[in-house]
């Protein structure tokens, strides 16, 4: 454990993983909700990759949370004994899958936010951090290669497919101004070295989803209203459904192992 | 196996033979695989595109009823391991259309006829899977059935199905694996637990023993088959076998198999045991099991609502190739 660790106020370095941790879990459950239901066989595949990724970085996120935490509790119970107003995740994450468009801009918009929080944290002085963002890029850098190539190939596709793409970017944009941010929690664990500051990452964001929706024949929004709130726990009506399904049998059969 | 009522032509004695035909039996009978660009008799190609279809077709359908847990698996890491699972299914059903394409069928072929009813997908995918444990029991019976008969397929003489065999057989005893694990947590678990895993033997009991197809006795297309090597085994062989490996299995774990009848036979030295209702196999295969409306609705409607994103794709590729090609025009 590094010297970051040692001046960073514990709870807000735990409510910052759980950040990341929580929003990795739900938009893996929300992809996952697609298997045996997509559009063609290779997106199956895909998105079950996808949902296997963010289901891992999840374990790894929450893990370290509870470590840090110290007070012996698990990734699983982080997972499945929090309710709602415990949950971190952006709010992005919780909007419904809607049609396959709509799924696919959520997952471009979000990896390309995700690209550049890992590649920030790749030099965090907590080298636990570093470790598992370096594993998560690896996977994050493919997902944004696909998530980017099917919005572009979409949206310059038929007039249908560029009119549900326009549609569905009209719906999300206004969930993404929360990823960039600056809270309290943020600016604790920024002073400790340990991640950056979510604004930092804004520039490099726009960037990508400029140049993609550009390419895409896409509109790029400019300044909407921005929803926030998930990461200070205060959620949509969506989560509670998410995680009364999710946790079902954990609530249901307290104590059993699975 | 997820093949179990494939109509194939009756077997022909070598008088009935064409010299073509002989000759590719003899091939056959020594043992040499068959591939695409060869000749073969339009019965043989026929039966291995309806075999390879349907087994195709219960790849993906058997997404559904373990995709059906996913978002409720109990911990992160039984959902890790489902979605692995789910993620070969899907994968399987990739390699064995492409083993069908080999025959001269394309997928969007295969699926108009899934979509339309006029080929089947094994009648198991047509149970509900109402319990955790289901995941367990799907798992250890129904991949432990479809083993039983996919490892001697390996041996198939049709050298692209031969070969998607041999890679899906490796991903199964895996999947077998971690259904025999889930059970074992379970019988080892709470008392509502064990409930769950004796529940879902004995719901999964019959239906497992029904994936080998009708008796021998009652099955016309076996004999083709078996001297085309696309059928190794007969159904009673391998249902026999299934049981065999079965039941100790089970004891293990302490449940009771739902059969009044079960006794151990020292004579043959395996086990003796009730037939599946024959009765309810022939409902499901004809659309009357409990989920054949959702198992087949969920497949047409995640097509007929993925048109605009497959058409969308196509036109990005044409246009791509237009202005490929207007740049090389331009160029020279």
């Amino acid at each position: 454990m590094g010297a970051a660790v040692e001046t960073v106020d514990r709870t807000a370095f735990v409510d910052w993983l759980q950040r990341i941790g929580d929003s990795a879990l739900i938009l893996g459950h929300r992809v996952s909700e697609w298997c045996g239901h997509s559009p063609a066989l290779e997106e199956d595949i895909a998105l079950a990759n996808q949902a296997l990724d963010l289901i891992g970085q999840c374990q790894l996120w929450l893990g370290l949370a509870a470590e840090v935490e110290g007070k012996g509790r698990t990734a699983d119970q982080m997972a499945y004994l929090r309710d709602v107003a415990a949950f971190r995740n952006a709010l992005l994450v919780e909007r419904p899958n809607g049609d396959f468009g709509q799924t696919l801009m959520r997952q471009f918009l979000f990896d390309a936010w995700h690209i550049e929080l890992l590649r920030a944290l790749r030099s965090s002085l907590d080298p636990r951090v570093a470790e598992i963002a370096a594993k998560a890029e690896k996977e994050v850098a493919y997902h944004l290669e696909r998530s980017a190539e099917l919005v572009i190939r979409l949206g310059d596709g038929t007039a249908e497919s560029h009119e549900r793409m326009e549609r569905a970017l009209a719906l999300l944009f206004p969930y993404t101004g929360e990823l960039f941010m600056d809270d309290d929690v943020d600016r604790a664990v920024a002073a400790a070295g340990i991640g950056p500051l979510p604004s930092s990452l804004k520039p490099a964001w726009e960037q990508t989803v400029r140049a993609v929706l550009a390419e895409a024949t896409l509109t790029w929004p400019g300044e909407v209203y921005q929803h926030k709130g998930g990461k200070k726990g205060v959620h949509s009506e969506y989560l509670g459904y998410i995680l009364a399904e999710m946790q079902f049998l954990q609530r249901a059969y307290p104590g059993a192992t699975w | 196996m997820y093949a179990q009522i494939v109509k194939s032509e009756g077997a022909k004695s070598r008088d009935e033979m064409s010299p073509e035909e002989i000759a590719f039996q003899e091939r056959i009978d020594r043992g040499e695989k068959i591939e695409p660009k060869e000749w073969m008799p339009e019965g043989y190609r026929k039966t291995l595109v309806r075999q390879i279809g349907q087994h195709a077709h219960s790849e993906i359908v058997g997404q559904l009823p373990e995709g059906n847990w996913i978002t409720r698996a109990p911990t992160l890491e039984r959902k890790a391991i489902l979605l692995a699972k789910v993620q070969d299914e899907a994968g399987h059903g990739l390699y064995l259309y492409s083993a069908a394409e080999t025959l001269g069928v394309s997928r969007d072929e295969l699926l108009e006829r899934l979509h339309s009813g006029n080929m089947k997908y094994s009648s198991i995918f047509n149970y509900p899977t109402l319990n955790w444990a289901d995941m367990g029991a799907v798992g250890w019976l129904v991949d432990g059935a479809a083993i039983m008969n996919q490892v001697p397929l390996q041996r198939t003489s049709y050298g692209p199905y031969s070969r998607a065999m041999i890679r899906i057989c490796k991903e199964e005893s895996f999947h077998q694996r971690q259904g025999y694990d889930i059970m074992m947590k379970m019988c080892a678990g709470t008392p509502e637990q064990k409930a769950m895993a004796q529940d879902a033997l004995n719901r999964f009991w019959y239906p497992s023993l029904m994936m080998f197809g009708p008796s021998d006795k009652d099955s016309v297309h076996s004999a083709q088959s078996m001297a085309w090597k696309i059928k190794i085994n007969t159904n009673d062989e391998l249902r026999q076998k299934f049981v065999d490996q079965t039941v100790p299995q089970a004891q293990y774990l302490g449940l009771t198999i739902p059969d009044e009848n079960l006794a151990w036979n020292e004579e043959k030295g395996g086990w003796d045991f009730s037939e599946p209702d024959w009765s309810e196999f022939f409902e499901v295969i004809a659309g009357n099991g409990p989920c054949n409306a959702e198992r087949l609705g969920a497949r047409v409607k995640a097509w007929d609502d993925g048109a605009w994103f497959r058409e969308g794709l196509m036109a990005h590729a044409e246009k791509a190739e237009a202005a490929r090609r207007a740049a090389v025009v331009a160029a020279e």
